[in-house]
C-alpha cells in the first residue's frame, strides 16, 4: 500500500455544455414543476377541502360583518357595494397567498422525506430546483384562487371575460410573488417544526395586513406603513379593482385603490413591485440551495 | 505506473482529504483509489466518517482540505460534471411515495438529461434488472422496504453512471432481502462493469467487496482485498473462557510470548497454529480453562485489531439521534 500524495489528475470539462445546460436547466425545470402538479391533480380530495375556509370567511365572516355594518354599502365614485362584495377578491387574494406559501414550503416535507436529496445530486443548476418549485407553487395557487370565480353570483358581483383575462396575469404575478418567498423560506429550514412559526408571524399578519379584510386607507400611521411593507397589499389591490370593475361605473374602482404617498398606484406598477419581490425572494433560494456545506 | 495509467485504471482518487465540522474533525487525510469495475467497500462504525466521505465523492459536501476526483473530474471544481457520471443510492429513502414507480424513474431520466428516444426503454430495463416490472404503475408508498430499495438501486442506474454509490444500502433489510440486493448488485458489475463504492458497518457484506478499506475515526487503518486483511491477524483467533482471566493473561503471556485481548469476560489470543496452542494452552496453565474456541479471522478480528475496539452498534441510538438533530438543526446544505 502506497501511498501518493501528488496530485491528481483531472479532466475540464466539454465546452459544448453551455447549450446543453440551458436546456437541462429548463428541462429540470418543467418536471420540478410538473411533479408538484401531478402530486397537487392527485390529491383533489385537499383542493375541495381548502376551499372550506375561504367559503368560511365569505359566507359567515362577510354576512356577519355586512350585517353588523348595517347591510352597510361601500360608496365609491357613483357605485356601491355591499361588504360581501368588497371582501370576495380579498378572499381569493387568501386562498392565493396561503396555497402560494404553502405550495412552495411543500420543499420542507421533500426534505424531510428524503426526495430532495434525489433532486439536489442531480447533474443540474440549482436554480432550476427554486425556479420549478416557486412555479409549481404558483400554479396551485391561482387555481385554488381561481376556482373560488365561480362564487362570483353567489356575492352578487359580476364578472366580465376582460376582467377575468386581466385577473389572470395579477392573480399570478401574486402567486409568485408568495410562492418566491415560499421557496426563500424552504431553502432554510430543516424540518417542519418551524412551520408553525412561519404561519403565525408571516403568513398571518401578511394576510391581515394586505387589505383583504378592509379598506387600507385611513389606518393609523403605524399601521400603513406596515400595511405599505406588506407585499401581499399590493396584489390584493389590483385583484379587487379587477373584480369589481365590471360591477362598478369605469374609473370608480380608483376610488378605494391602494395610494402611496398620497397617490393611487397604477395597477401595472403593482404588478412590477411584486415581480421585483419575487425575483429577490428567488434570488435568494437560488444561492440558498446552490450553497454546499 | 504512469500519471495516464493511473487516470485510466482509477475511477475514484482521493489525496489528503479532509473534513471538519467546526471543531470535529470527520474526516482527517484521507488517500484512496479505488479502481474501475471493482466492489469497493468502506468499513467503519458509525460516525467513523464515512457518510462524510461519500457525501464529499458525491459533490453534497465540500472538503476541508485535499482533493478528490470521480470519474475523472474534480468533485470541488467540476460538481455538475461528477453528479451527471454517478449515481447514488442513499442511506435514508430519497423516493417520492406519492408517485409511482415509473414516475419516480421519469423524474430521474429528466434531471439526469436521459434522452428522450432512450427514457422509454432504459425505465423498462432497469425495473426489469431488479424485477419490478409488475409494480411500474404502483405508488411507491405501496412498496416495502426492499422493493423501494431495489426501486433506487434502478434509479441510480438509470443514466448508465460509471459509478453507483450506495451508503449503507442493505440497512434495515430483513437478511434474505440484503442477499437479493447483494445479488443485484453483484449482477451490475459483472454486466454492466459499474464501479460499485459502497458504505457498510455489516462484516458478512464487506467479505463480499474486492477490496475494503476500513475507516476509524476519520482515517483509513487498513486497505486491502478481505483475504489480505484477515491475514494481518497471525493466524487463527482463539476465544477463551477461564475462572481467573488476569491470571490466565499472564500465564499465556509468559508460555507462549503473545498478549492475549481483554473482550467481553473472554480472552482473545492470535496464533499461527489453533490446533497446537489449545492442548498445550489446557495442560499448561494452572487456572481452570471453561471453555476454548477458535476460528479463521473474520473482518471483525481485523477491525479489533486494528482499532482496538469492536464494530459494533452500541453508538446507534445516540447517532441517529445526532443524525435526526442535524436534519433538523443543522446547517446549510
Amino acid at each position: 500500500m502506497t501511498t501518493d500524495r501528488g496530485a491528481i489528475t483531472t479532466a475540464r470539462p466539454t465546452t459544448h455544455g453551455l447549450r446543453s445546460s440551458v436546456g437541462g436547466t429548463l428541462r429540470a425545470i418543467y418536471i420540478v414543476w410538473y411533479r408538484d402538479i401531478l402530486r397537487f391533480w392527485r390529491d383533489r380530495a385537499r383542493i375541495l377541502a381548502s376551499l372550506a375556509q375561504p367559503l368560511l370567511f365569505l359566507v359567515i365572516f362577510g354576512t356577519g360583518l355586512s350585517s353588523s355594518l348595517g347591510g352597510g354599502a361601500f360608496a365609491a365614485g357613483g357605485g356601491s357595494f355591499s361588504y360581501v362584495q368588497f371582501v370576495y377578491p380579498g378572499i381569493i387574494g387568501m386562498a392565493v397567498l396561503f396555497s402560494a406559501i404553502f405550495g412552495a414550503m411543500s420543499i420542507v416535507w421533500d426534505r424531510e422525506f428524503g426526495f430532495l436529496k434525489e433532486i439536489l445530486v442531480a447533474p443540474i443548476d440549482r436554480s432550476a430546483v427554486a425556479i420549478g418549485k416557486a412555479l409549481g407553487g404558483a400554479t396551485q395557487a391561482m387555481i385554488q384562487g381561481l376556482i373560488l370565480l365561480i362564487l362570483a353570483p353567489l356575492v352578487g358581483v359580476t364578472l366580465s371575460v376582460p376582467s377575468v383575462l386581466l385577473l389572470l396575469p395579477f392573480a399570478f404575478v401574486l402567486a409568485f410573488a408568495l410562492s418566491s418567498l415560499g421557496v426563500a423560506i424552504g431553502s432554510r429550514m430543516r424540518s417542519m417544526q418551524g412551520f408553525q412559526i412561519v404561519m403565525n408571524f408571516l403568513m398571518m399578519p401578511m394576510f391581515f395586513l394586505s387589505g383583504a379584510l378592509f379598506p387600507l386607507t385611513g389606518l393609523p400611521d403605524w399601521m400603513t406603513i406596515l400595511t405599505r411593507l406588506d407585499p401581499a397589499s399590493y396584489g390584493m389591490d389590483p385583484l379587487r379593482r379587477i373584480v369589481l370593475s365590471a360591477s362598478l361605473p369605469s374609473g370608480a374602482t380608483d376610488a378605494f385603490g391602494m395610494t402611496l404617498f398620497g397617490q393611487v398606484l397604477p395597477i401595472g406598477l403593482e404588478a412590477m413591485i411584486l415581480l421585483g419581490f419575487g425575483g429577490v425572494m428567488l434570488g435568494v433560494a437560488i444561492v440558498n440551495f446552490r450553497h454546499r456545506d | 505506473m504512469t500519471d495516464g495509467d493511473r487516470a485510466r485504471e482509477s475511477v475514484i482518487e482521493a489525496r489528503g482529504l479532509t473534513k471538519r465540522f467546526g471543531e470535529l474533525e470527520a474526516v482527517k487525510g484521507i488517500d484512496l483509489d479505488v479502481r474501475r469495475g471493482e466492489i469497493f467497500g468502506f468499513l467503519g462504525p458509525n460516525g467513523a466518517g464515512k457518510s462524510t466521505t461519500i457525501n464529499i465523492l458525491c459533490t453534497l459536501m465540500r472538503p476541508t482540505a485535499g482533493s478528490a476526483s470521480v470519474a475523472g473530474f474534480d468533485v470541488d471544481r467540476h460538481p455538475s460534471e461528477v453528479r451527471a457520471r454517478i449515481g447514488l443510492v442513499f442511506q435514508d429513502p430519497s423516493l417520492d411515495a406519492q408517485l409511482t414507480a415509473r414516475e419516480n424513474l421519469e423524474f430521474h431520466a429528466f434531471v439526469y438529461s436521459v434522452p428522450a428516444a432512450e427514457r422509454a426503454s432504459r425505465i423498462g430495463e432497469v425495473l426489469e434488472m431488479v424485477e419490478l416490472t409488475d409494480r411500474a404503475n404502483s405508488m411507491v408508498m405501496t412498496f416495502s422496504g426492499g422493493m423501494k430499495r431495489r426501486l433506487e438501486i434502478a434509479r441510480g442506474m438509470l443514466h448508465t453512471p460509471e459509478v453507483l454509490f450506495l451508503d449503507e444500502p442493505t440497512i434495515g433489510l430483513d437478511p434474505q432481502t440484503r442477499r437479493h440486493i447483494w445479488g443485484y448488485l453483484r449482477g451490475l458489475r459483472d454486466t454492466a462493469g459499474v464501479t460499485l463504492f459502497m458504505t457498510t458497518h455489516y462484516m458478512d457484506e464487506a467479505e463480499e467487496c474486492d477490496r475494503i478499506a476500513i475507516i476509524d475515526g476519520g482515517r483509513i487503518v487498513a486497505l486491502g482485498t478481505p483475504s489480505e486483511l484477515k491475514a494481518l491477524v497471525g493466524g487463527d483467533v482463539v476465544t477463551i473462557a477461564t475462572a481467573d482471566n488476569v491470571i490466565a493473561a499472564a500465564e499465556i503471556q509468559q508460555l507462549f510470548q503473545v498478549e492475549p485481548l481483554v473482550d467481553d469476560g473472554s480472552l482473545r489470543v492470535e496464533v499461527p497454529d489453533a490446533a497446537g496452542f489449545i492442548p498445550r494452552l489446557v495442560r499448561e496453565t494452572t487456572v481452570e480453562v471453561r471453555s476454548v474456541s477458535f476460528h479463521r479471522p473474520s473482518l471483525d478480528d481485523v477491525f479489533l485489531k486494528l482499532t482496538g475496539h469492536a464494530i459494533r452498534d452500541e453508538g446507534a441510538g445516540a447517532n441517529d439521534m445526532m443524525r435526526m438533530f442535524g436534519r433538523a438543526w443543522g446547517g446549510r446544505r
